[in-house]
Order: structure tokens, then sequence, then C-alpha cells
């Protein structure tokens, strides 16, 4: 396992410029035991130290979290800690207001995507000894924020959504006889890692185009579109339908290839290439571009 | 307020596959869910779909191998439905297009899953539950249905007749999370509860930070049974640290423990001769213990799964799930060194007391999936049962619900003429309500309410009321304070190897926690996402499902299936071929019975001893 990570400069980028004002409240327990800036270590030596963790704070209702900013907790160290750990465990023993999605804790729901450091990534698969203290943990970029590091999805689902997400082979056989169509071991291996999406919107709040154009079908989608259109149980009919889809104004063309959904996915889905796959598709199928 | 003919609550396998079957029916139905609905638990599942698909395979076989794993706790009409039911159901996933594992000939593959006579275990890699949530979900968004997600149900809204039996459910008291907004939900045909499992109620455990059995809790409170509620599973591979799952099907495809000393201690300490590592799973938990407690654990703490020898390109094809888990969750290649495991909660075997078309003994009140006990598992749950009993189950209820005829049911609810009466076993503490927080069960609060409006908007008030107490109350305990001491009594003492001391103790302390709810309050002020308020509700459902918990585990003083008990070293089935149920009424548990129903359509299940 790696220990050592350098982040991307991101880290030092400078802040939103609206919460220049605000003054991090420092928690108390800041003062409290030993803490290690600006420094990566590794398990060993964060054992019985304090990880210093500064996260992202707003809420719209609240007055004195009207003004976003970030609070400052320096929580235990325990060998394999997570950043999805450390926030509960402020939440539970400092501040139970701290607020954030998260349910399985292994990487399957999806909810506790976070921008970490920089960088969007499941809370719950990110061991915190392999961060650059102290951790920042913000909400996904280009969504908003309805309240600490929750972000509101709608138009994360909307775009699933539209890219009719669901089986559509009309001729099944009869369920009542057991028979089930057939599919090809490769078929099932090319599909494979494409079902694999737990929709965290990691992808969507990476890529530079989705942030301009919110019509944008988005890779999480597209890679959705890639799960059917690829299956071989699927008619020809069908599939030609679903590149009609994604080829719409705002669809895969819009994609330019910057890899940064691929880098982020917590799944490892190869989704810019499923994205070029498409294109060509397309291509090959001589359908009209927009 | 909303209104519509079926209300689901919960979007896991069971609540989706429900709204599906409610919606075929011709119902107009809605789900309302705390989390959306790929985020549910049944996600998490890994292992398969028991089905018996191929030939030399069949139904019978899948009963009988499902009551014997259950411990002879099993009601053969529930176990049989399961059989038969889940073969065309699990072809139906595979018409919705469910990647499942395939064979050279393109068929659904099959693999070997502990307990079971005949590979019978449908798969999609390790990733089964992953699949199964996602592709019914698809079909939920193909027909349309309307979900309410994150919308957190906080109450049903049940009619005050003093039987329950006589009680009509019309509806769910629910808030919404992002704007905190309490509405009532109408149902004018039924609610399902598909609520999942109360594995929080444990601090190891396998469960998602959701599963905190709140369907259990709403219906227990209305007044229905929860039944066989001590037969908790302790999966035999959850990682030491986080309680992550390493799925049964890395010994179905051959994996071995081994202890510290490099035994394979399932065969060469004689835990069972036959079947080795695919010995039923409350036979290897205990193992596992075992070797722990007689100083042969690894780090004292837990034993080592190895799947090395099965070759990368085997694991990688069907275990690849496995690799990540263990890599990112305990820093382990599992492809260079064994996995260190060891038992962790993971299934209630038991829940909210249904028959087998789901329906409760409150009219209009159906459960499906890890909450309800219909009973399929019985003493313990076979790996690969959990799935199919989603499907198939969940089916049932939705269709029920919508009114389809499913006939009349075998399995008998409620309090009845069949029950045999309370147990006489003494608790250490007076179980149930401390104060007005835990006793407002039924819609009893004075007055007779005729209507089904007039009783929801009831339930309303009474909800938005105990949120603006829980807001406004400035100082007292903490949700988080409370759920940790809950969740450590029951790991310490209600765990796979229990004591009658044990037992008592949990009690004392589930006592305390109920106590020390009374001063619960909620800091966080906000009615936007409050997740403070959200896990103080659920805190309470935690209390109540606990206590059932240890309730059952006292008074069964046997040994059968995952219930061990140090004072009982046998299963006596003299006394107790017979199901546990605890309701609530007027504010405090009373315990009664039910017998097993060994019957089947064509034979009757003798009970035999449980070998593998």
């Amino acid at each position: 396992m790696s220990t050592q990570q350098p982040e991307p400069e991101t880290q030092e980028a400078p802040e939103d410029p609206e919460m220049k004002g605000a003054e991090s409240p420092v928690d108390e327990r800041e003062k409290e035991g030993g803490m290690v800036d600006q420094t990566s270590v590794d398990d060993a030596d964060l054992e019985g130290e304090t990880v210093h963790i500064k996260v992202f704070r707003y809420d719209p209702e609240v007055e004195a979290k009207q003004e976003p900013r970030f609070d400052d907790f320096h929580v235990p160290f325990k060998k394999g800690m997570t950043v999805l750990d450390a926030v509960m465990y402020a939440r539970d023993e400092y501040d139970s207001s701290l607020t954030f999605r998260h349910s399985c804790r292994q990487a399957v729901c999806g909810s506790d995507a976070f921008f970490v450091n920089g960088k969007q990534r499941l809370g719950c698969k990110t061991q915190i000894a392999d961060l650059e203290q102290p951790v920042r943990i913000e909400p996904l970029p280009h969504q908003e924020v309805v309240k600490d590091l929750v972000v509101d999805m709608d138009h994360f689902y909307d775009q699933m959504h539209a890219v009719e997400p669901y089986f559509q082979d009309e001729d099944t056989p009869d369920a009542s006889d057991l028979e089930e169509q057939r599919q090809s071991r490769e078929n099932r291996e090319k599909v494979k890692m494409s079902t694999r999406c737990i929709w965290c919107g990691a992808c969507m709040s990476s890529c530079n185009i989705a942030a301009g154009d919110n019509e944008y079908l988005g890779p999480a989608a597209i890679n959705k579109a890639y799960r059917f259109a690829m299956d071989e149980r699927e008619s020809e009919e069908i599939k030609e339908h679903r590149l009609r889809i994604l080829e719409q104004e705002h669809g895969v063309w819009r994609c330019q290839t910057q890899f940064s959904c691929t880098e982020v996915c917590p799944k490892d889905i190869p989704l810019t290439e499923h994205i070029q796959e498409l294109k060509r598709e397309a291509v090959k199928k001589n359908l009209k571009f927009w | 307020m909303y209104e519509h003919d079926v209300i689901v609550v919960g979007a896991g396998g069971a609540g989706l596959r429900a709204a599906i079957a409610a919606h075929e029916a011709g119902a107009d139905v809605a789900i309302v869910t705390k989390l959306h609905p790929v985020r549910s638990h049944t996600g998490a599942a890994e292992g398969g779909i028991n089905a018996a698909l191929q030939e030399g395979d069949d139904w019978e076989l899948h009963a009988y191998d499902t009551m014997k794993g259950s411990d002879y706790l099993g009601d053969a009409p529930a176990v049989e439905t399961l059989a038969q039911d889940a073969p065309e159901e699990t072809i139906t996933l595979e018409h919705w297009g469910m990647p499942f594992s395939r064979e050279e000939d393109g068929r659904v593959s099959q693999r070997p899953f502990g307990g079971l006579s005949y590979p019978r275990t449908t798969y999609a890699g390790a990733e089964t539950g992953h699949h199964l949530l996602h592709v019914m979900y698809e079909q939920v968004v193909k027909r349309g249905i309307q979900v309410y997600d994150e919308w957190y149900v906080m109450n049903l809204a049940t009619s005050d007749e003093p039987d329950p039996n006589d009680r009509e459910c019309h509806g769910v008291v629910a808030y919404d999370v992002q704007s905190g907004k309490v509405e009532g939900f109408k149902a004018s045909q039924g609610v399902v509860l598909a609520s999942g499992g109360p594995g929080q109620a444990f601090d190891h455990t396998t469960n998602a930070v959701s599963c905190t059995g709140d369907g259990h809790a709403m219906a227990y409170r209305a007044g229905v049974p929860l039944e066989d509620m001590e037969f908790i599973q302790f999966h035999p591979t959850s990682l030491p640290s986080t309680g992550v799952l390493i799925s049964e099907g890395v010994r179905g495809e051959g994996g071995i423990l081994y202890n510290s000393e490099g035994e394979r201690f399932m065969f060469e300490h004689g835990y069972a001769n036959n079947s080795g590592e695919l010995a039923s799973r409350d036979v290897v938990a205990r193992a596992e213990l075992t070797e722990v407690d007689e100083g042969r654990g690894v780090d004292d703490e837990y034993v080592h799964l190895d799947m090395r020898h099965l070759g990368e390109e085997r694991i990688l094809d069907r275990l690849e799930n496995i690799l990540h888990l263990a890599e990112d969750f305990e820093g382990v290649d599992g492809l260079v060194e064994p996995m260190p495991v060891k038992p962790g909660q993971h299934y209630a075997m038991g829940g909210i007391e249904v028959d087998e078309n789901g329906q409760s003994c409150i009219d209009g009140l159906y459960a499906a999936g890890e909450c309800a006990c219909v009973s399929v598992h019985g003493g313990n749950r076979l790996g690969g049962n959990a799935l199919p009993e989603l499907i198939v189950f969940g089916k049932r209820a939705g269709r029920h619900a919508a009114g389809d005829d499913l006939g009349e049911a075998e399995i008998r609810t409620g309090y009845g003429d069949d029950v045999e009466d309370e147990t006489e076993t003494e608790f250490p503490v007076t179980p149930g309500a401390a104060g007005i927080d835990t006793s407002d069960g039924v819609a009893a609060d004075g007055g007779v309410t005729a209507d089904a409006e007039g009783l929801l908007e009831r339930a309303v008030e009474r909800e938005r009321a105990r949120v603006d107490r829980l807001l406004d109350k400035d100082t007292g305990v903490q949700h988080a304070e409370i759920r940790q001491k809950l969740q450590n009594a029951m790991t310490d003492y209600v765990n796979v190897f229990r004591t009658e001391d044990g037992i008592r103790k949990a009690l004392k302390i589930i006592r305390e926690c109920r106590e020390e709810y009374q001063d619960v309050y909620v800091d966080d002020p906000s009615r936007t996402f409050n997740t403070d308020l959200q896990m103080t509700y659920e805190t309470r459902n935690l209390i109540d499902v606990a206590e059932t918990i240890a309730i059952g585990a006292l008074v069964r003083n046997e040994f059968r299936g995952a219930h061990w008990r140090q004072e009982y070293q046998e299963r006596r089935d003299d006394e107790w071929l017979k199901h546990t149920l605890v309701s609530w009424n007027d504010g405090e548990p009373s315990v009664f019975y039910r017998p097993v129903i060994l019957e089947g359509q064509e034979k009757t299940y003798e009970p035999k001893v449980r070998s593998y």
C-alpha cells in the first residue's frame, strides 16, 4: 500500500473569496494533543497521535454558519483510519451538527464522495495516513451545497435518468420456462467495468466540461449508456436508439478526453475510454452529428 | 399530505421488488426511503442468489437444505415458497439485464455455498447485491414509479383498537431530510415495510450505518410481534478492523481457513469433518472464536482466510471485488497473503412477524426482506438465501398489498388461539417504556378517531411535536453516546457465545440506555439535512430492537442455529420447536410462542442432528 502521495497543487489553491473574511473558529481541542502539520507520515508514526482535519462548513439556515468556513478538528488516529472514520469521530465526539452522507463504509453505496485535499474521493476508502495534513475535506465541487459536505445530487440523477438507464430487449423468453438469454463470457467481460458504477458523482464533479455545460450528460450517464449499448443481449435497433441519445448536442461529442473522470473513479471504471468507444460506434453507424 | 395506493418504506432489494410488483398489479405505488435507492444496503451483498436452476437440482432439495440450515425453526410453507419461486425470479432478473457470471455456453453460472447440497448459488462476481439493486432500480425508473428519496419514515399511522389483530394501518409519517418538513403519506391499500436489518445494534457489524431497524421498531410499537429476534447471524469472514464483509464465495470457490499454527482447523479440530470451511455459518463462526479463545488465533483476535492457491485468473474472474476490499480496508493483498477474518454481526434471521404473503397481523401492514420474519431462515440463514428472499417475498408482499389474490396463508400471525402463553423467565429489569419518548406506540392518546385521514393527521402532529421538542431542548444527552453504549453491550454480551449472566447484564444496560434516552436532545438547530435528528430517531429504534434480541436470547434456554447458550449445549426439540414472539403491549414487552410448521406440501421435515 502506498503511504506517500504528493498532493496536487490544488491544496494550495486560493480560497473562495467569499470565505476570506470568515475567521475559522479554531476548535478548543486544537490546543491539545501533538499535531503533525503539513507532512505525510505512515501508519506507525501516527499511532497515538491526532490527525488534523479541516472541514468545510455551511448551513443556509443557521446564522453562524451562513458564511462558509472551515472548522478544524483534531481526531485521535487509529490504524486503518479513513477520512470517513475521521469525520464520523469529529461529529460524534465534537460537533453533532457536522453533516455528510455515508452508509455502507465499504465503497458500494457511493454516498460519501468528498473533495479531499483537492481530489474527488470516497471518504470510506481513503486512508488518512496516505494524506498530507491538515486534511482538507470539502463538498464535491461544481455541485450546489445543501449543508456542510452534502451536495444536491438531483441534477446528477436527472442526467443518469436521461439515457434511459434500463434494459430494453423486447424479445425475452418467458421467465416461467426458466430460459435465460445467453451472454458470452467475452461480452460480460466487455461490459463488466461499466456495471460497477455506484453513482457517487465523483466523475461528474471532476469534469471541466460538465462544470461549464450543465446539460452535458456527463461521464457517469454516458458510462451507464455504454453498459447497455455494449451488452449483446439488447438488439441492434435499441443500440442505435441509444447511440442517438448519446449523439445529441450535449452528449458524447462534448467530451474532450481530459481523463479527469477516469482518474477519480473510485471503482476504476475506464470512463474516458468508454466515451471514446461510443464516439467510434456512432461514427461506424453513420449516425448524423448534431 | 401525499396519497398513494401502496406505500413501500425502503428501497433495497425487497422494497424495489415490492414496488415493481404492486405497480404491475395496477396500483399507484410510491417508495419512501431515507437513502437514495442505489445507496441501499442490498448493494453490499456479495455472494449470490440460491435458486434450483439446473438439471439434477430441484426446489425440494433447496427447501430441504434450508430447513436443515434453519435448525428446524423455518416454517415449511415459507421455505417451500422460497425454493419454488426463486428460479423464476432469478431468471426474471436475468431478463432485466442483470450481468450474472456466465458459463462457456452463455448460461448463468452457479457455485457452491455453505450448507448447500448442490452448487446452486447464481452470482455476478462477488458483487451480486450491487447488480441486483441497480437492475431493480432501473426497472423502477423504467416504470416511472414515484420515489421519495431522502425522506425518513418516523412512524406508522395505525388505528387504536385494543387488540392489534383489529388494528389497521393507513399510512406513514415521514420527514424530508433536505428540508425538515414532516408530512403524512396516506396508503389507501397498504404499507410495505422493507426497511432492512438492525445490524447497528452491534458494534462490530458488516451492516451499513443506515441499518437501524426502523421498520422493526415502528411495527413493534404499533403492535406487531417481532419473531425469533435472538437469532442473529454472525458472518465468519468479516475484516477485523472495520467489519467489512469478505464473501462466503471465497470459501465457495475453495478458500481455506487457517489458525495461527497453520492448521486447517475446520477439519483438524473436528468442527465439520465433511464440509470443512463450507459448513453452515453458525458452525464456522463458533469454530473461529473457539480457536481464538483457545490461543490459536492470530494476534489473539482473528484467523486467516487464504485464497492464494486459487490462482490469480480465477480470483480475478470470480472474486475480484474481494481483492479490492482486502486492500482498501485492511491493507492486505489477497493474491500474496492470507486475509485476516473474524465473525461479525451480519444478518437478523428474525423480524416483523408476517405470513408467506408478507402480511402482518395489522390489516394493511406488510413487511418483506431482512426486516421481516416469514420465517424462512429460522435459527440460521444459509448463505445465498437472503437475495432470493428479497425478490420472492418482496414481490408477494407488493402484489398482495396491491390487491392480488395470493390465496390463504398457511402461516398464522398475531396473538391468537394457536399460541402458547407468556414466558416464566424473570427479567433482571423491567423492560419497555421509560417515559413519553418510548411509549407512543399506537395512536392511543385519547378520543376515538374514525377515519384514516384523521388518524394520519394526528400521527403527523405527534411527530411534529416530537421534532420540536428534540430541537428546542438545549442540553442533555446526545444520541451518539447512547448508541455506542448500546452497541458495546450487545457485542460484549449477546454475541456468538452467550451466557445467562451476560444477557442479563445486557438487559440492564439497555434499560440504562432507555432511561438516558429520556434526556436526549438534538444539538443541531437546523431543519436542513439534520442528520443529528435522524440519528436520534434511529437510536430510539435501536434500543427497542436490541431489547427484543436480548429478551429472546434470555428466554430461549437452548442451543439452536446461531443461538448458543453456554448453560445449554443441546438443541431441545421437545420444548423449543417454536418461535419466540415479543410484542409491545401498553408500553412493555410480553413474550409468547407459536409452534414451528414442519409440515410441507408433500412431506414433513423431521428434525435431525445437524452435521456438516
